[in-house]
């Protein structure tokens, strides 16, 4: 079935449509990964977004479930140039297509997504309209122009809290939509870890006396969680060991006197180069967002930096309990996990 | 950290002759390491014995020493030029090695000089296969079960101990030289001893074989401070068995999900981390394919072939970051070429896919043994990209220049299911064509899966392929169908074949709805940020980037480039190719390369103004005219691969610049060229043009016997032979005709004499000619095989006017501009003609080196509409230099079993080395040095010839004896000899019994072979096993008497004369 996709600024892609069949709405963004679209699908900070993998064969080892994560496909939408039939891994329990139908997440394929991207490189990041229907040109650019993506985290947070008891240190995790691999790096750290709801209040988890706290990656834009980042900062004042990631960097930066800003078309893929200033070492990250820390407070300092454009990817805070990292560690940056398990006096073995 | 300040002077390592294993891809690391060099100031020394690279120009390095690469060499180099500092993970694995020799003798710390990159110690390492293992374990890496041994009965307990099959792989040896599988003991007993001996340091690991695993490599970069990057993943099509450099791969890899491919990069990180490599590193891993099992294969501390591929296949230029990083620079300082605004510090993702498929020499040597396994075969390479693996893989497969277009071969249509069951089983060359067709006759992925183990995802992409092919033989082309068929890569041509419609005809239609080639640019970053490298590959299905738009109104060029490097057209038409390209560029021209080899300098992406990656296929190179709308395009310098395009370039319109295409044919066409040298007056052997066997057995008879039999439109001599008989012509004809032939046979006198070959310049008027080469070898052995010595030796005065004369009409008659070859035969009674080529030959190189003479940019200049007279180089002969250039063939027979190693009219060599010296003595010393052929002084010679050679052996028998070798000979030589006062020893021939002729050369006590080839095709079974277990010891064997006596003149030479060096930058 031919399908369709409309950018806000009027061109049209068409395409074949795979996965659900259903119109839908979303900010397109682009990510340049070769491989991990099982994760970045169900990434909850991928909440409400049409995803343009810029790598052409798609789907070639299909999809372990046990791989997500989180317990859904959270993009709105799939974008790629091939789905590939042929899908071969010995772990594989269904196909991408079938992991689509499964979510009902909405899918196109046979778009030059090279084209596509550096569009998007150029015009900034822009929202988009999928279907497989007759469309009105005009009419989707003017619905395009005024949709904006808003309540990311509180859509992707748990409702409930979640313990996963440890030999280890107890870490609170204020859920604004965690990945299973950030709570995976801490479990086999063996730490203690209780997941919040984005919605608990500062007081309810320093009641449970964590020895430290991890603010989560998750969607949009920080600004817009007002409540959460008052939350943040009493947080931030008690004194516990901190760990801020992705978005729950960003949080804690707006809660301490940073500003944000938006990207033009934003950090996402798995080939970032960070340099942690004081070890004089670059490392490749992984990472995902749209805003970043701009105007940093007195009260932190910069500790590493993206190579490339020299934004601001780790903070430390004065009083050195508050650490925060703008990319996903993982790999060789894992050691963020290890430092924060010193950090609150614990041992990595635990 | 900035650039060491006390680094100055850097003296660079080349990797010497191509062979099997070690091809150009040294070319294009060791050139873009020496610019680099001087881009940061350096003054470069260079060494390299091979003179047909583009990093022995003088425009590259300041100081170029084309001299034997040996630790004595490299001493003298080195007191002579006092560098403060040595490149050596450049020049692949042979400067390595040259660097790790002269580091362990303590000469660098006496002088001062020290080793940039990676220190010695990690070499060590890394290449000692204890230390390896040992360092793994450190840092919890697993290793396949394997011991180091250096005896065969440890190395054979060893195998019973981990059990049958295994792996055995010799230390220290390029492309796995001398390794092998071993399924028993028996198998054990033939590999074991040859990899000892094979090896530098005398040792072998013994493995488990892990035939069947995923093979995955890694390509990473680290710097100083300890950065580390991986720039590529590249998976092999062919699981673990078969030697990579003989593997299809693609880049990236495709069949790893995500937690595979993150363990094994983070093993990469941890393996260059832990060696703390400074530069560029090579880790191959083997992947059980059902698990998360994986084991550490190898790792090359050093630039490799791999890193030419990740190079070409990122568009991220590893030699380069590897020099400067060699220089102090961090990864975060030097910047990205590709963007000119990131850095260095990142990994390059790529948004397409790249194919790998090797070129094989089994075209050439019809009789080797096709089968792969770890010991490397293929002698060059070529790189496809694509949007889609099914378009790589067509374009990989048309690049080769097999005529082959599709995967459904005609010679396996008629397999039944249960032949390709069988062939299924066999390892070689053909396995992608024989899986295509067991697919197509309906035998499924997991049976072709489990006989072969290569993944799934590789079968039903193939399966796709092919079943495309099913769809369009229906023979209703409907757009859409037309349109897919495209996106996989399908021509034109196979497209009309298939629905029964004219190459044409499909192009018609794909205009009328617009299912056109766009071009994608290589960016390292999947259009993250915007690029400026013009670095181009075609899809179908998207929107095009690259605007075919000139810049300034400059008029555009197009160089066809020479594709694979193979036996006949190595890496010196790469040479003149990128000659050309800086030739039109000083004239102002805006240049477009096309060509698909990942090995090279041409396709390094700053050459030319736009680099095309693309197969050279008249449709592809079409495609391109049709974007780029070229002014003209040039031909002469890519070797027979851009020669062949002239024919349909002309018919796209397009303008050939220099000799005009009917020219061209005039020169190839024998009763058009007979005309020609009638009209002139020029002698050739007496010649026919036939097309079938009978024709052929009657010109012979005609002419009288022995007469040489070629193809005409040859390459390196392909399918050439001299025939004694009516019975070899039968069987040779048979052998050509197995390709498809286009143009006729030529059947020629064979006229022995001394061979001559005159390389030229001519702008239509005058001719230049920068040298005379006269070759050692008489007529009979192919120039490219042949010893050749330049200024001539030998010739007359009166036979070198005769040969300037010759030149000149030819060069007039056929209306040359730019460059011809011509090859002479001197004989008692004049010269005649054998040859005349109006292209580049593989000579040029050289022969610009040694005279001084830029051959390729005076060609372009006069094929640009300058004349020779305003060039400032003259016209006529260029006065003969006062020092002697010799240039020596390199051989591959040890990698490829059962090719009879006989000198004859086919080519058969890989490579070259130069020696060059005040004499010819110390020139051709030298260059037998630099061949690697261990020159000995004294010991055992043993002579087998045949009779018209008795004669002539007994005289060189004589020398010899005088030198203090003993002389040992078979039945009937051994006779002739005493009779004639040699003391000759008599050994048996094979039928005589043990010990015979064999025992006597595998035993130890032989040093040296003689061996002139009897008569005719036929193998002499004893010569041939001769020959053959001469080259598996390493014992020099000499096939002709003329290379025996050049070998004696070098004896003598190195008994009693000093070797000098010399810069010939100086020349």
């Amino acid at each position: 079935m031919k399908a369709y996709l409309i950018l806000e600024d009027g061109s049209v892609y068409e395409g074949k449509s795979i996965g659900a069949v259903r119109d839908c709405t979303c900010e397109i963004v682009v990510n340049t990964s070769v491989v991990g679209y099982v994760e970045t699908l169900s990434d909850p900070s991928y909440y409400g977004q049409g995803v343009v993998l810029t790598y052409p064969i798609i789907g070639s080892y299909g999809v372990n479930l046990s791989d997500m994560e989180s317990e859904r496909i959270w993009a709105k939408c799939l974008i790629v140039r091939e789905l590939s039939e042929a899908a071969s891994n010995f772990r594989m329990e269904i196909t991408l297509s079938d992991y689509l139908c499964r979510y009902g997440v909405t899918g196109i394929e046979g778009i030059d997504t090279r084209a596509l991207a550096s569009k998007l490189r150029d015009k900034g990041s822009m929202a988009g309209f999928v279907t497989t229907s007759y469309f009105e040109k005009d009419e989707v650019i003017a619905k395009l122009k005024e949709y904006k993506a808003k309540n990311g985290v509180k859509a992707v947070t748990s409702v409930s809290c979640r313990h996963i008891p440890g030999k280890g240190k107890k870490v609170a995790v204020l859920d604004c939509g965690v990945k299973n691999s950030v709570i995976g790096k801490l479990t086999e750290r063996g730490m203690d870890v209780t997941v919040y709801p984005a919605v608990t209040s500062a007081e309810e988890i320093l009641r449970d006396k964590p020895d430290g706290i991890v603010i989560s990656n998750g969607p949009g834009n920080p600004e817009e969680n007002a409540e959460l980042i008052k939350e943040v900062g009493k947080l931030a004042e008690a004194g516990i060991p901190m760990l801020g990631l992705e978005l729950g960097h960003q949080l804690i930066a707006l809660a301490t006197g940073s500003t944000v800003k938006k990207l033009g078309h934003g950090h996402r893929g798995s080939n970032y180069p960070v340099k942690f200033i004081e070890k004089n070492i670059v490392y490749i990250t992984s990472q995902n967002h749209g805003y970043v820390v701009d105007n940093v407070s007195d009260k932190a300092e910069v500790i590493c930096v993206n190579i490339n454009d020299a934004s601001v990817e780790g903070l430390r805070y004065t009083d050195k309990s508050i650490v925060s990292y703008q990319f996903a560690p993982g790999a060789e940056t894992s050691f963020v996990y290890d430092e924060f398990v010193l950090m609150m006096g614990g041992s990595a073995n635990a | 950290m900035p650039k060491h300040a006390d680094v100055k002077k850097v003296l660079v390592i080349g990797s010497g002759p191509i062979i099997i294993g070690q091809a150009a891809e040294f070319d294009y690391a060791g050139t873009q390491a020496c610019r680099t060099l001087k881009e940061e100031g350096m003054e470069v020394v260079l060494i390299n014995s091979n003179p047909a690279t583009i990093m022995t120009d003088k425009d590259i390095a300041d100081k170029v020493y084309i001299e034997p690469l040996t630790v004595e060499t490299l001493k003298k180099v080195i007191i002579a030029e006092k560098p403060d500092s040595i490149l050596p993970t450049l020049g692949g694995q042979t400067g390595l090695n040259l660097a790790m020799e002269i580091a362990e003798t303590g000469f660098l710390e006496e002088h001062n000089v020290k080793l940039l990159g990676t220190s010695p110690e990690v070499i060590h390492m890394a290449e000692d296969r204890q230390g390896f293992k040992d360092a793994m374990e450190d840092i919890n890496q697993p290793c396949i079960a394997s011991k180091v041994v250096e005896t065969y009965a440890d190395g054979l307990a060893f195998a019973y101990e981990i059990g049958f099959p295994v792996i055995i792989r010799p230390a220290y040896t390029l492309g796995g030289t001398g390794g092998g599988i071993a399924n028993n003991e028996e198998e054990f007993s033939q590999i074991a001893p040859h990899g000892l001996r094979l090896s530098r340091v005398g040792q072998i690991l013994v493995e488990k074989c892990i035939a069947g695993w995923k093979e995955i490599e890694f390509e990473a970069m680290r710097d100083s401070s300890g950065s580390a990057i991986t720039i590529c993943s590249m998976e092999n099509l062919d699981p673990v068995g078969v030697h990579t450099g003989d593997s299809i791969v693609v880049a990236p890899a495709q069949t790893l999900a995500t937690k595979e491919f993150n363990m094994l990069r983070e093993a990469a990180l941890k393996i260059i981390n832990k060696l703390g490599v400074e530069g560029g590193c090579n880790i191959q891993f083997a992947l059980e394919p059902n698990s998360f099992e994986y084991a550490v294969i190898e790792v090359n501390p050093r630039l490799s072939r791999s890193s030419a591929l990740a190079s070409k296949a990122t568009g991220y230029p590893i030699a380069k970051v590897a020099t400067r990083i060699a220089l102090g620079y961090n990864l975060d300082e030097i910047k990205n070429a590709v963007t000119g605004k990131t850095y260095a510090g990142f990994e390059p993702t790529i948004d397409y896919i790249v194919a790998k498929f090797p070129k094989w020499p089994f075209d050439k040597f019809v009789t080797a043994e096709r089968k792969l396994g770890t010991q490397m075969k293929a002698t060059g390479e070529v790189m496809s990209i694509g949007t889609c693996f099914e378009s790589a893989l067509l374009k990989a497969v048309r690049s080769l220049e097999l005529n082959i277009f599709s995967l459904d071969l005609p010679q396996y249509q008629s397999f039944s299911k249960e032949m390709l069951y069988e062939e299924l089983k066999k390892i070689d060359d053909m396995r992608l064509f024989v899986v295509a067709q067991a697919l197509l006759k309906g035998i499924t992925v997991e049976e072709i899966h489990s006989i072969t183990k290569i993944d799934n995802w590789f079968l039903t992409k193939i399966k796709s392929v092919v079943d495309l092919g099913v769809e369009l033989k229906k023979g209703n082309l409907t757009p859409e169908l037309l349109n897919k068929a495209k996106i996989y890569g399908y021509t034109d041509k196979v497209i009309g074949e298939y629905v029964g419609m004219d190459a044409k005809a499909v192009k018609e239609m794909r205009k009328a709805n617009s299912i056109m080639p766009a071009y994608k640019m290589v960016d390292t970053c999947a259009a993250e940020f915007e690029a400026v490298t013009p670095y181009y590959y075609s899809c179908y299905g998207s929107e095009n980037e690259s605007t075919g738009e000139t810049k300034a109104d400059r008029k555009k060029i197009m160089v066809l480039g020479s594709g694979p490097i193979r036996i006949g057209q190595g890496i010196e038409f790469d040479y003149c190719s990128v000659h050309c390209v800086w030739a039109l560029k000083s004239l102002g021209y805006e240049t477009i390369i096309v060509n698909n080899n990942p090995e090279t300098v041409s396709t390094d992406f700053d050459i030319a103004d736009k680099l095309y990656f693309e197969p050279l296929t008249p449709e592809d190179v079409e495609n391109i005219v049709d974007l780029e709308q070229p002014y003209g395009a040039i031909v002469q310098f890519g070797g027979q691969t851009a020669i062949k395009l002239t024919k349909a370039l002309k018919e796209m319109g397009v303008k050939i610049l220099g000799t005009k295409a009917e020219d061209v044919d005039r020169a190839e066409d024998r009763e058009l060229f007979d005309e020609i040298l009638e009209a002139n007056n020029i002698p050739r052997p007496a010649g026919r043009t036939v097309f079938t066997c009978e024709e052929a057995i009657a010109a012979a008879n005609e002419i009288g016997y022995p007469v040489l039999v070629r193809p005409s439109y040859v390459l390196g001599g392909q399918g050439m032979e001299i025939a004694y008989n009516d019975r070899d012509i039968t069987v040779y004809m048979e052998i050509i005709n197995r390709s498809v032939q286009e143009h006729p046979i030529l059947v020629d006198k064979y006229v022995i004499g001394k061979e001559v070959e005159v390389d030229a310049v001519c702008d239509g008027k005058d001719i230049l000619i920068p040298g005379i080469m006269e070759h050692v070898e008489r007529t009979g052995v192919h120039s490219g095989d042949s010893i050749s010595v330049y200024p001539t030796q030998t010739i007359t005065k009166k036979d070198i006017d005769t040969i300037i004369d010759y030149t000149e009409k030819l060069a007039r008659a056929l209306n040359v501009v730019g460059l011809i070859n011509i090859q002479f035969i001197v004989a008692p009674d004049g010269v005649y003609i054998i040859e005349v080529n109006p292209r580049s030959s593989r000579t040029v190189p050289y022969i610009s080196k040694v005279t001084n003479v830029p051959i390729v940019k005076l060609a372009v200049r006069a094929m640009m509409g300058e004349k020779l007279c305003d060039m400032g180089y003259g016209t006529g002969l260029n006065p003969a230099a006062d020092y002697v250039a010799v240039k020596m063939p390199v051989f591959s027979f040890e990698k490829l079993h059962d090719v009879d190693t006989s000198l004859g009219p086919e080519m058969k060599s890989t490579g070259e080395v130069l020696g060059i010296a005040p004499t010819f003595h110390e020139a051709l010393y030298k260059s037998f040095v630099g061949s690697n052929m261990k020159i000995p002084t004294e010991g055992n010679l043993l002579i087998t010839v045949r009779d018209t050679d008795k004669e002539e052996v007994c005289s060189l028998a004589k020398e010899f004896e005088k030198h203090g070798f003993r002389i040992y000979a078979t039945g009937g030589t051994c006779q002739y000899l005493v009779d004639n006062g040699v003391s000759a020893k008599k050994v048996n021939k094979i039928a005589e019994g043990a010990p015979d002729i064999l025992d006597f050369i595998s035993g130890g006590g032989c040093d040296l072979v003689i061996n002139t080839p009897t008569k005719g095709r036929v193998h002499n079974r004893d010569g041939f096993k001769i020959r053959r277990t001469s080259v598996e010891r390493s014992i020099p064997c000499l096939t002709s008497l003329d290379t025996a006596k050049a070998l004696l003149n070098s004896i003598e030479q190195k008994e009693t004369g000093e070797v000098g060096i010399i810069d010939i930058s100086t020349l």
